[in-house]
């Protein structure tokens, strides 16, 4: 579904992905790990088509097509979906109009009727609880003075509502509380299926018990130093980085 | 160059036409005022960027023009359904065509008793007494020389006047319509006087009927009684050759609360002016704005709220969006006396650039003579956030209908604080109209 082949991005001359290479089959979900800084959201960003990164080596398929000629709305109308790590706040526009306008925008791409006002909210209804979402926050301008969790749960609300192929969650775990990661977790398993994949990013080995992955990555400094299964997520979390680093430099002076 | 007596010539040449179709009625109170006025706007000509309050606005393309003689200028066989379009359904419509009543078109079904709601020229007849204890009384002209100028005009226009303790719920609508094919020079004059505890909401609306160079120099004058609560919401979508100035004076009593939601949207050159004394203790006063310009728009607008008392509260935002090679002014004076101890005044100005060519001058002027009070004030300009245009995008909208959206939520802040409904649903398809067509541009 995915092939990252080799990516070198960044911002103002300044390298942040240093030769990332990934494969995501339909049905797999993986996971990324890696010290702050490392250049994950960058990559979640650069899947997206946020044009502030400049890519300067490397190339990325999705779906057999050149995923990075795409402007990002044709990404997300052909399955891609970004929950973000700072989910943006939209003063003045409501929830529930943005949803309509971002599914009615993918089903127009897609050769479908677009959704009226009542087929949406029974859709809307529906997902929502998926999500347990309060359904003051479908009201409210988007994000705008939502709770830390609100905003990552919302986000999740989102994807549910849009159904993506393709689901990169930029540390959605992080500000959720302890129910609220089950409930999110939850929702995001009942979306898998066998045709769609995930890429969760996230600095927590607990997250992982409820969304199992399929393999573990390690980004660091901006390539991708270990890939395992789900059980490196444990070794991460009881040894920390510097033993992949140390582990990583070792090969690379090796090679 | 042409000199400011040049160009005051025309409007004395006017002036003494109109004098002289007066006959008997050249010798009253008004008229009097009127040739006051009239003298006073010869020695102050119009306005030149080296005047201080004028220096973002060149006003030297109005002067140019010769309108028609507002003699000439009447409401020949106008329809409804000519102006139906400009209406806000069809209660509480009083109907003006180049500045004068239009009786046959106005509808006053929703008006309580004992409101009275008509023209200022009946008014002068009915009730000279209370209208000359008022009229002129705000809108003061010795510095302002479109004051002077509508004042030397005065005709006609709106005259509201609401006894103690009465709401009207229906709000009252003012329609102003230019017709005349020829350029045409309007001078409405609108004296509005709420009694103790009233309820008002009033909306003017400013409309051309074709494509043609006119100068509209409204001035409206409100009382808010004592404890009295008035919306006043204006809006302006006059054809794009129109010169617009208009001057709103308001008075407000002890513990009055006064709105004004002023949207303007059409218009060449056009620049409004809201003053508001805050005349009794307890005060509220809310003033916002909305300004939408694409092409070589000029819109400006000055405020000045005077916190004459204590305890009073002042809030305003004024936003505006400029497009193409447009020119947004706003000027913000907020004056405390001395005794106006315990103010709280609030002042905002946001300005969305969508080109690079557009402009805004904008310039808060804070004048504090009190020192127990809150004032606070602030400008941003700025162009459309990317990362909300990515967010959107990235939910699968596409970049025209993500700026779109943006945009409009900007401008919807202000829509919003609308009360009136029926303008207000109105609005939302005009200024998403308004911001369809500059972007066609
Ligand atoms: N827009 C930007 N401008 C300048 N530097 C940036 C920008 N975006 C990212 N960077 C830099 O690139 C590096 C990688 O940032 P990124 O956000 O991808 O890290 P991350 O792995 O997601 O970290 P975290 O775990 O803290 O979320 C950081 O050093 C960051 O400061
Ligand atoms: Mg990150």
């Amino acid at each position: 579904m995915l092939e990252i082949r080799n990516l070198h991005a960044g911002i103002n001359g300044n390298k942040i992905l240093k030769g990332v290479s990934l494969k995501v089959n339909a049905g797999e979900v993986h996971a990324i790990m890696g010290p702050n800084g490392s250049g994950k959201s960058t990559l979640a960003q650069v899947l997206a088509g946020r044009d502030t990164y400049k890519i300067t080596v490397g190339e990325v398929l999705y779906q057999g097509r050149n995923l990075m000629e795409m402007p990002p709305e044709e990404r997300a109308r052909e399955g891609v979906f970004l929950a973000f790590q700072y989910p943006v706040e939209i003063p003045g526009v409501s929830n529930t109009y943005f949803l309509k306008a971002a599914l009615n925008a993918i089903r127009k791409h897609k050769g479908l009727e677009e959704l009226d006002a009542v087929e949406f909210l029974q859709l809307v209804r529906n997902r929502m609880k998926l999500v347990e979402m309060d359904e003051t926050l479908l009201h409210r301008p988007v994000n705008e003075g939502f709770s830390g969790g609100e905003k990552k749960r919302n986000e999740i609300f989102h994807m549910a509502v849009l159904e993506p192929k393709l689901a990169i969650l930029d540390e959605t775990d992080s500000g959720l509380d302890i129910d609220a990661l089950r409930i999110v977790a939850d929702g995001v398993n009942k979306l898998c299926r066998k045709d769609n994949a995930i890429v969760v990013v996230t600095h927590y080995q607990r997250l992982l018990n409820y969304i199992v992955p399929d393999f573990v990555h390690v980004l660091i400094d901006g390539r991708i130093a270990k890939s395992g299964g789900k059980d490196l997520a444990l070794d991460l979390e009881e040894k920390g980085y510097d033993w992949i680093k140390v582990e990583y430099e070792k090969t690379a002076e090796l090679a | 160059m042409i000199s400011t007596g040049e160009k005051t010539v025309w409007y004395q040449s006017q002036f003494e036409m109109i004098e002289k179709s007066l006959n008997g009625e050249a010798s009253g109170n008004l008229h009097t005022l009127r040739k006051v006025a009239m003298d006073r706007f010869n020695e102050l000509g119009f306005p030149t960027t080296r005047d201080e309050e004028w220096r973002f606005t060149n006003i030297s393309p109005l002067t140019k023009i010769s309108f028609e003689s507002p003699l000439a200028s009447r409401q020949d066989g106008m329809t409804w359904e000519d102006i139906e379009r400009f209406a806000f359904g069809t209660e509480n419509n009083l109907v003006f065509i180049n500045g004068r009543f239009a009786s046959g078109l106005s509808k006053s079904e929703g008006i309580p008793q004992g409101v009275i709601a008509g023209s200022l020229a009946t008014a002068l007849k009915l009730n000279p007494e209370l209208v000359h204890r008022h009229l002129g009384r705000s809108a003061k002209f010795e510095d302002n020389a479109f004051v002077a100028l509508n004042t030397a005009f005065i005709q006609d226009g709106a005259f509201i006047s609401i006894p103690d303790e009465q709401s009207v719920n229906d709000p009252i609508y003012l329609l102003f319509i230019t017709t005349a094919p020829g350029p045409t020079f309007v001078s409405p004059r609108n004296l509005i006087l709420t009694g103790r505890k009233s309820r008002l909401s009033i909306v003017e609306r400013y409309a051309s009927l074709a494509e043609h160079q006119t100068l509209t120099n409204a001035v409206t004058e409100i009382v808010a009684g004592e404890g009295a609560q008035i919306e006043h919401d204006k809006l302006q979508d006059e054809s794009l050759s129109a010169f617009h100035v208009a001057s709103l004076f308001v008075t407000q009593q002890r513990s009055s609360t006064f709105t004004s939601n002023s949207v303007t949207l059409g218009g060449a050159i056009v620049r409004n002016n809201v003053s508001a004394v805050l005349d009794g203790e307890g005060c509220e006063c809310t003033l916002n704005g909305l300004s939408v310009a694409t092409g070589t728009q000029l819109i400006d607008n000055h405020t000045l709220i005077d916190h004459a008392r204590p305890h009073c509260a002042s809030h305003e935002l004024y936003k505006a969006i400029l497009d193409g090679k447009a020119k947004g002014v706003f000027n913000g004076k907020i004056f405390v006396r001395k005794d106006a101890q315990k103010t709280d005044a609030k002042q905002t100005n946001k300005t969305l650039l969508l080109a690079d060519d557009a402009t805004i001058d904008t310039k808060p002027q804070l004048e504090i003579f009190a020192d127990d009070v809150k004032c606070t004030h602030g400008a941003t300009v700025g162009q459309l956030d990317d990362e909300q245009v990515f967010y959107l995008r990235s939910r699968g909208i596409g970049e025209m209908m993500a700026r779109d959206i943006l945009t409009f939520a900007f401008a919807g802040d202000i829509v919003e604080r609308v009360h009136v409904e029926g303008l207000k649903h109105q609005l939302e398809s005009l200024v998403h109209r308004k911001l369809d067509e500059g972007r066609n541009h």
